[in-house]
């Protein structure tokens, strides 16, 4: 089948959804997308941040599509014609979508573990507003404990349900869900029970905000002064690959997540033992340092990345002088010749 | 126009070293004409100033020693999120996140703050990016004329807490202006 996605034609496969295809396609006109995860069954069409407009339904029907379509749940048809960034609805309504995730989120970044990794800051750096039309008070939860490795901050939470299918795919008994309704409805265990599956911990590495953070982590450091690596050990937890990337300060490692992609995805789960266990670089292999987006802000300060030297146009003849000066700079072996050294002793003017 | 033409700054003078006639040779014009500029220079705007008597006006975006700033109850307003020395060019600053006990909540502002905050006086060339990046309105670059006192030892520029936090008597003073005004 072939879709065209902002002006580019790409072949896919039947079932493939808008999103999918965009991301194979890449770029900038990949929608963002908060609550879709590759690597989770049934995730995706709550958060509408990745809408996209389609102008062309498809070669059978090639009526628009009147409304805007969440990409991450529909399915791409033959002959489809998709604009994503180059639309002005779309770019109008994922900032209305921005607004809307942002009225109840607190204004707690300096203090949010996530911050620097924030999928919800990326999207409000690129849609958001820079002032809130909202003067209402924002809802508050009361803090809860769940348990001595994950740290719960309801305030901040999205409600975009990848912990709970975390819970419900990766572990065999799930604990915790989202209780009650409508502006009320909170990520909560079952009478305060702590979560302690041993694959519980990937809820941090899915959560797209700052809801779900580290205890282990808490205040230690922030996102871009460490330093990550790729790091894997022999995990003997089923199930676990054991493949992680270390966030080192100094010799210390302070933090060990999943291996995220471009898309905040993590490549492979890991077990709550590589998670919050091992925190000794003796027990790890380190691989060699994680590359991360070039505009990341975990990029900042590292002066490992090799760069390019900057071309100018008229570099050869002003920076660096002529060909010809350069070699005279040795005055003995390149000796005037007879008119040159007239000029020089008696003037040209 | 090739490039050997093109003069850049557009002072491009070609230099000689031709015989002088005897009338140069004699450097009475040149004389005159050096004279002549010291002359011009009597009547123009005197550039010193008469210092104990008159003093300079201070430029009104200088910037002088840093301050962490206190809000009007007195309490911290760092929350140690490290945009300051993210942003710091001469990567002066370095700080610990600690998290605020419940019974310290008088001492700091926010949930997380700063147990740790060091500026490298050495290294810090008072640009005020720390000032500007601080979303929590924490730390100030004073007019105090004082930049750095001098010292024989090294460590003795590394300023702390210590040194760099709001004394407890201007911040009340803050809060009685705010009161009254």
């Amino acid at each position: 089948m072939k879709v065209t996605i902002d002006g580019q034609e790409i072949e896919v496969e039947a079932g493939t959804t808008i999103l999918q295809a965009a991301r194979m396609i890449g770029g900038e006109s990949v929608p963002p997308a908060m609550c879709y995860y590759s690597k989770l069954k049934g995730s995706g069409g709550k958060c509408r941040c990745c809408l996209v407009e389609v102008a062309k339904g498809s070669e059978a029907d090639p009526r628009p599509m009147p409304k805007l379509m969440a990409s991450c749940v529909t399915g791409c048809m033959d002959g489809m014609e998709v604009n994503s960034k180059s639309s002005d609805r779309v770019k109008e309504a994922r900032e209305s979508v921005t607004e809307f995730l942002l009225i109840n989120h607190p204004l707690d970044c300096p203090v949010c573990d996530q911050a620097g990794e924030c999928d919800l800051q990326d999207l409000s750096f690129e849609h958001g507003k820079a002032k809130s039309r909202f003067i209402e008070e924002k809802r508050t939860f009361e803090p809860e404990n769940i348990g001595p490795n994950i740290q719960l901050h309801m305030n901040r939470c999205i409600l975009c349900y990848r912990c709970v299918m975390v819970a419900d795919q990766l572990t065999d008994n799930r604990v915790h869900g989202v209780m009650d309704r409508g502006d009320h409805s909170n990520i909560s265990t079952c009478i305060s029970k702590a979560i302690d599956n041993e694959f519980s911990g990937n809820m941090i590495d899915v959560c797209p905000v700052g809801a779900l953070t580290d205890k282990t982590f808490r205040f230690k450091s922030r996102v871009w002064f460490n330093k990550p690596y790729d790091a894997h050990r022999e995990c003997t937890t089923p199930g676990c690959c054991g493949k992680t990337t270390v966030w080192m300060f100094g010799d210390e490692i302070q933090r060990v997540t999943g291996r995220k992609d471009i898309y905040h995805e993590v490549e492979e789960f890991i077990c709550n033992e590589c998670r919050f266990d091992h925190k000794d670089p003796a027990d790890w292999v380190i691989e060699g340092p994680r590359e991360f987006d070039k505009d990341s802000v975990i990029n900042q300060n590292n002066y490992t990345q090799k760069l390019d030297t900057v071309q100018i146009a008229t570099e050869e003849g002003i920076l660096k002088g002529r060909e010809q000066d350069r070699k005279k700079i040795s005055m003995p072996a390149i000796p005037l010749d007879k008119e040159e050294e007239d000029n020089f002793k008696h003037g040209n003017l | 126009m090739s490039i050997e033409a093109i003069s850049l700054s557009g002072r491009k003078k070609l230099v000689s070293n031709k015989e002088m006639t005897f009338w140069e040779r004699m450097y009475i014009v040149a004389i005159v004409k050096g004279l002549m500029i010291t002359i011009q220079h009597l009547f123009t705007r005197k550039v010193t100033i008469q210092y104990p008597e008159q003093v300079r006006e201070m430029s009104p975006v200088y910037r002088g020693q840093h301050m962490l700033k206190r809000d009007e109850q007195g309490r911290e307003n760092c929350t140690a999120c490290g945009l300051c020395a993210l942003s710091c060019p001469a990567e002066a600053i370095t700080m610990k996140a600690e998290e605020r006990k419940p019974d310290e909540k008088h001492l700091y502002r926010e949930e997380k703050y700063a147990s740790i905050y060091e500026i490298n006086m050495l290294r810090c060339i008072f640009c005020g990016l720390c000032e500007e990046a601080c979303p929590k309105d924490a730390i100030y670059l004073t007019t105090s004329k004082v930049l750095v006192a001098s010292s024989y030892d090294r460590e003795d520029f590394i300023y702390g807490k210590d040194k760099l936090v709001m004394p407890l008597d201007i911040a009340m003073q803050n809060a009685q202006l705010k009161n009254t005004n």
